[in-house]
């Protein structure tokens, strides 16, 4: 006879000294884990109400300007510097980790409209209301606190026009930089003036944003409702694109370097493809005032945008609604948002003269996680993402508690277009059959594209 | 009843043996599982990960054991990202399976056990002394006899790891035991009468059925918590999933009360008359209750009446047990019988016969069944795919004592006896599963890891609401929800209506009368009836004669006269 039983040594399952790590033993067959789907169904939810309360996205505000903060750059190669103009001419140099203020340059009279740092971050350009635009030299980088108190910087250079700027932005390779105004110019930093010139229709500029990966090719956007590509190997610009509505800034999808996303006078934010301009890749809905800034995470997966409504929305770059929203009691219009080098952090400069900081994911762990911690944070997300479309998770993860204003706008504007959809669906009811079009959404916004 | 779901479609296919297919020459081979394309998914991974040493006959059935139901269909989807989304999927699913069928060698190192006869011998020859002698000195230990003659019968209970041991004496008597140390941890005499008890989530704490009330005491023997609001119970289940005590009682009712907060979740009424019977399903925490009128019955704490009702026996229902997998159960009936259901199906397979009534049975993790009657234990191997001729193991009470309650201990080759004269722990080679997981139950627990266990134990509950049949449904979507057949159940009953109503018009006077309309019925019946008889001999005929002219053809002129 042949006989054998299970026969265990306390030994060989246990760990000898209590500073050894304790053996783990693992049997993965599904008969010992009945009930499986149940179970994480349970742990998506309580993962999902974990990350209610642990939301707590709002890190600090960077509070020296003395008036409404107008535009904001970050710094291509210091995750910790961040630039700021503000509407009475102060520009600001900040250290995000300790929220100081580093240094100030001093100069401009009347607001400052655009800032922008070159891709090496030595240099800093400034422009705005009183017709110059300046460039100065950043302060060399500090580690750990600042000492000696703020810096007063002096301008490098000085670019004088007729007009006044509305914005500026670096080319990612040379040193030169775009401002926008009256028209669009491309200024060398050895020369006074401007390389380049160029003009479609006689409306302003407000916005210049130059593609990270086709460095010669950047886009503006014009308050005659347009959206234009410009190519700087070429004498003339390339497309326009108009629109119903001014678009007031875009970004260009770090990753997919032909799309970008324009956020619009509409309360919506538009993507598009630099190559196929007759209609959006995807409108992202949510904002129910005027879309004033957009910034993508260098991702490209998600983006920011800063609205007239008085809050900051985080969008996916695909996706119709946003994922999140951040308000405050105090935070008046936001005119500029930044997404952080390392996409952890979220910076919204608004009206109230304050710079606020955001984290990207609401209820994320900062700081260093150990490897068991991370691997609990990828097994509850996975969860979540698995059951996210169960009503209990899906309401808990969904809601978010509106500001009053905004809770009774958003309701007005659905109830403007349920009314607009049902008038145009009785039009089209009592009309002859086909003379009635329908017209895709990512369409309709479109009034023209000129070559 | 439900349909079989996924996973019960892939039970089968490993029913059906690869060994046979391996037997077939290689060419064959090649040629049937070629148009497989998992099995081309799995050779082209194998091939990705040289180390491996196992082809891909031995690993895919193990594959198969990790795999949850089938791969699913993205052919008649038409949106893009979606059948991009669930390709991606499922493709990491059977990544993951892949992954953990290869690990296996390493991560379920311990063989189980196992016992073989000699040539000419049976395994059921074998004395517990023979087995003993031939097995390692620690697992030898393992097997004992408590004699306690006066408190008796007892009931007996593991926790889920199989570490501890909790008896309870029909007079009283109550004792957790370390039972591999034989330490007693705690004795009691609650001096009550003592039906069943049961630990709860661990060995900290567990309940007794008293006379009159459950009790809850904790592991120094200290009355807990005395559950007022149900009384004179008889049988007690806990599901550990969801932190539920069930329990039954002398007047037929069913009471599930939740361990963690105290709140009485169910509370319904069998209508059966008192119910000894109680046992939960492992697989999807389903509980079913033996009646007096030899009926079945499943419960969960979601539904006032029984999902499912069936006839077992023609006598009492004595015991019934699950199979871990889900698939099975087993029943047991005063009229002497063992019956073993499918219960996906809900259908009997097999019906063995005993000798007198059975008290008890149980089901181990690896599928022996024991099954105690009088004063013996039968223990079976693989008897629910196939009926079995013999037992696998077969042991006799010492003094005659009867049985009461028998119990596999988990995680070892043990069965616990509870009987008149005491407790018994017999030696089963094979009965349990040999690999634990710490996260699922640990024998070595320490007191920090116990702790941390049951934060998580909590946190990891499962509500009430998630006890269906089959829980490998939760989540999925509802192909016909319950809107849509009332919806049909509607138009149904409009249609009927209308039909009604037409009829109605037909009506004439004197139509109406009983006999006539019985007549009319027989009337029709038997048109319909001779009419069919008419179709068939007229279908024989024409067979008749096709065979005739069939005939006529090959047959040779000189023989035609010997065909009629």
């Amino acid at each position: 006879m042949k006989v054998r039983v299970i026969s265990r040594s306390e030994e060989a399952f246990t760990r000898e000294r209590s500073q050894d790590v304790t053996k783990v033993f693992r049997n993965l067959d599904p008969r010992l884990h009945p009930m499986e789907r149940a179970q994480e169904y349970t742990r998506a939810l309580n993962a999902v109400k974990l990350d209610k309360i642990f939301a707590k996205p709002f890190i600090g505000a960077l509070s020296d300007h003395r008036d409404g903060v107008s535009c904001m750059a970050k710094n291509p190669s210091r995750l910790n510097c961040l630039v700021s103009g503000a509407m009475d001419g102060d520009v600001r140099l900040w250290d995000l980790a300790y929220r100081k203020t580093v240094a100030e340059f001093p100069g401009h009279n009347g607001a400052v409209r655009g800032v922008s740092i070159s891709s090496d971050g030595d240099f800093l350009v400034t422009c705005g209301d009183d017709c110059t635009a300046r460039l100065w030299e950043l302060p060399a980088a500090e580690i750990g606190e600042v000492s000696g108190g703020v810096k007063h910087c002096e301008p490098v250079m000085v670019f004088q026009d007729k007009n006044s700027f509305r914005a500026v932005d670096h080319q990612w390779e040379k040193k030169v930089f775009a401002t926008a105004g009256a028209n669009v110019s491309v200024w060398d930093y050895n020369r006074s003036e401007a390389m380049t010139s160029f003009s479609w229709g006689s409306e302003t500029v407000v916005s210049v944003k130059f593609d990270p990966a086709e460095p010669d090719v950047f886009v503006t956007t014009g308050s005659d409702r347009s959206i234009c590509l410009y190519d700087l190997r070429m004498n003339t610009p390339l497309r326009k694109l108009v629109m119903q509505t001014r678009t007031n800034a875009v970004a260009w999808n770090p990753r997919e370097p032909f799309n970008f996303t324009a956020a619009n006078e509409d309360c919506n934010c538009y993507t598009y493809d630099m190559r196929k301009l007759k209609f959006a890749k995807c409108i992202h809905k949510d904002h129910v005032s005027a879309v004033m800034d957009v910034d993508f995470s260098p991702t490209g997966r998600e983006f920011v945008t800063g609205s007239y409504d008085r809050t900051v929305r985080i969008f996916s770059y695909n996706g119709g609604h946003s994922r999140e929203i951040y308000h405050t009691k105090r935070m008046q219009r936001v005119f500029s948002v930044r997404f952080s080098g390392d996409a952890t952090y979220v910076m919204s400069g608004s009206d109230d003269t304050n710079i606020r900081l955001w984290k990207a994911k609401a209820s994320e762990q900062l700081g260093v996680l150990l490897p068991r911690e991370r691997a609990k944070h990828e097994y509850l997300d996975a969860v979540k993402q698995r059951y996210k479309h169960l009503d209990e998770v899906k309401r808990i993860d969904r809601h978010r508690q509106l500001p009053k204003a905004v809770f009774k706008a958003k309701k007005l504007r659905q109830e403007m277009t349920e009314a607009a959809r049902k008038k145009e669906s009785r039009k089209r009811a009592h009309s002859a059959p086909g003379s009635m079009p329908r017209e895709a959404a990512r369409k309709k916004r479109i009034v023209a594209e000129l070559e | 009843m439900v349909a079989p779901g996924g996973k019960h479609k892939r039970f089968f296919e490993v029913g059906d043996s690869d060994e046979n297919k391996s037997d077939e020459g290689p060419k064959k081979q090649r040629k049937e599982l070629d148009p497989d394309v998992e099995k081309r998914l799995i050779e082209a991974k194998v091939k990705a990960l040289p180390q491996s040493n196992e082809n891909t006959d031995t690993i895919k059935p193990k594959i198969r054991k990790y795999n949850r139901g089938e791969r699913l269909s993205v052919k008649g989807l038409k949106d893009k990202k979606l059948k991009s989304q669930l390709k991606t999927k499922e493709d990491l699913f059977e990544k993951s399976a892949l992954t953990a069928a290869k690990v296996e060698q390493w991560l379920l190192p311990s063989e189980g056990g196992a016992l073989e006869a000699d040539d000419g011998e049976n395994t059921y020859d074998y004395t517990q002394e023979d087995i003993v002698k031939n097995v390692d000195i620690s697992s030898a230990h393992k097997a004992f006899d408590l004699r306690l003659p006066d408190l008796g019968p007892y009931t007996i209970d593991y926790t889920h790891s199989g570490r501890y041991a909790l008896i309870g004496g029909r007079k009283g008597h109550l004792a957790v035991i370390d039972w591999k140390t034989k330490y007693l941890m705690m004795e009691t005499q609650v001096k009550e009468t003592t039906r069943d008890i049961k630990f709860l989530h661990n060995e900290q704490f567990f309940a007794a059925a008293q006379s009159k009330y459950i009790y809850i005491y904790d592991k120094k023997g200290a009355e807990v918590h005395c559950l007022k609001e149900f009384v004179a119970p008889l049988k007690l289940e806990f599901l550990r999933h969801h932190f539920l005590l069930v329990s039954t009682n002398k007047a037929g009712v069913l009471h599930y009360q939740d361990t963690s907060t105290g709140q009485i979740v169910a509370n319904y009424s069998t209508r059966l008359g008192p119910c000894r019977v109680l046992r939960a399903n492992p697989y999807n925490a389903v509980v079913s209750l033996g009646h007096s009128n030899g009926t079945v019955t499943l419960w969960t704490p979601n539904m006032g009446t029984p999902l499912v009702r069936m006839l077992c026996h023609r006598g009492a229902v004595t015991s019934t047990a699950f199979d871990m997998g889900g698939s099975y159960m087993v029943t047991a009936g005063a009229d002497a019988r063992i019956k073993v259901w499918d219960i996906r199906k809900m259908q009997a397979l097999h019906s063995y016969m005993a000798f007198q009534s059975t008290k008890s049975l149980d089901v181990s993790q690896k599928g022996l069944l024991a099954v105690g009657s009088g004063s013996t234990i039968e223990i079976w191997k693989d008897a629910f795919q196939v009926k079995q001729e013999k037992p696998y193991m077969k042991h006799k009470l010492f003094q005659n004592s009867t049985i009461q309650d028998l119990s596999f201990c988990p995680y070892e080759d043990v069965v616990g006896i509870g009987h008149t004269g005491g407790v018994t722990s017999i030696l089963v080679p094979g009965s349990g599963e040999p690999n634990f997981d710490s996260f699922v139950a640990n024998p070595f627990q320490t007191v920090k890891q116990r702790h941390e266990a049951e934060v998580h134990a909590l946190l990891d509950k499962l509500q009430p609401q998630t006890i269906m049949l089959d829980p490998q449904k939760f989540g999925a979507v509802d192909k016909n929800p319950r809107k849509n057949l009332r919806e049909q159940e509607e138009e149904e009953d409009e249609s009927k209506k209308i039909q009604g109503q037409k009829k109605a018009k037909r009506k004439t006077k004197g139509r109406n009368k009983v006999g006539k309309r019985m007549a009319k019925k027989q009337l029709e019946a038997f048109g319909t009836k001779r009419s069919i008889i008419r179709e068939q001999q007229q279908q024989q005929k024409q067979m008749k004669g096709a065979l005739v002219k069939e005939r006529e053809e090959p047959l040779p002129r000189a023989l035609e006269r010997f065909a009629s």
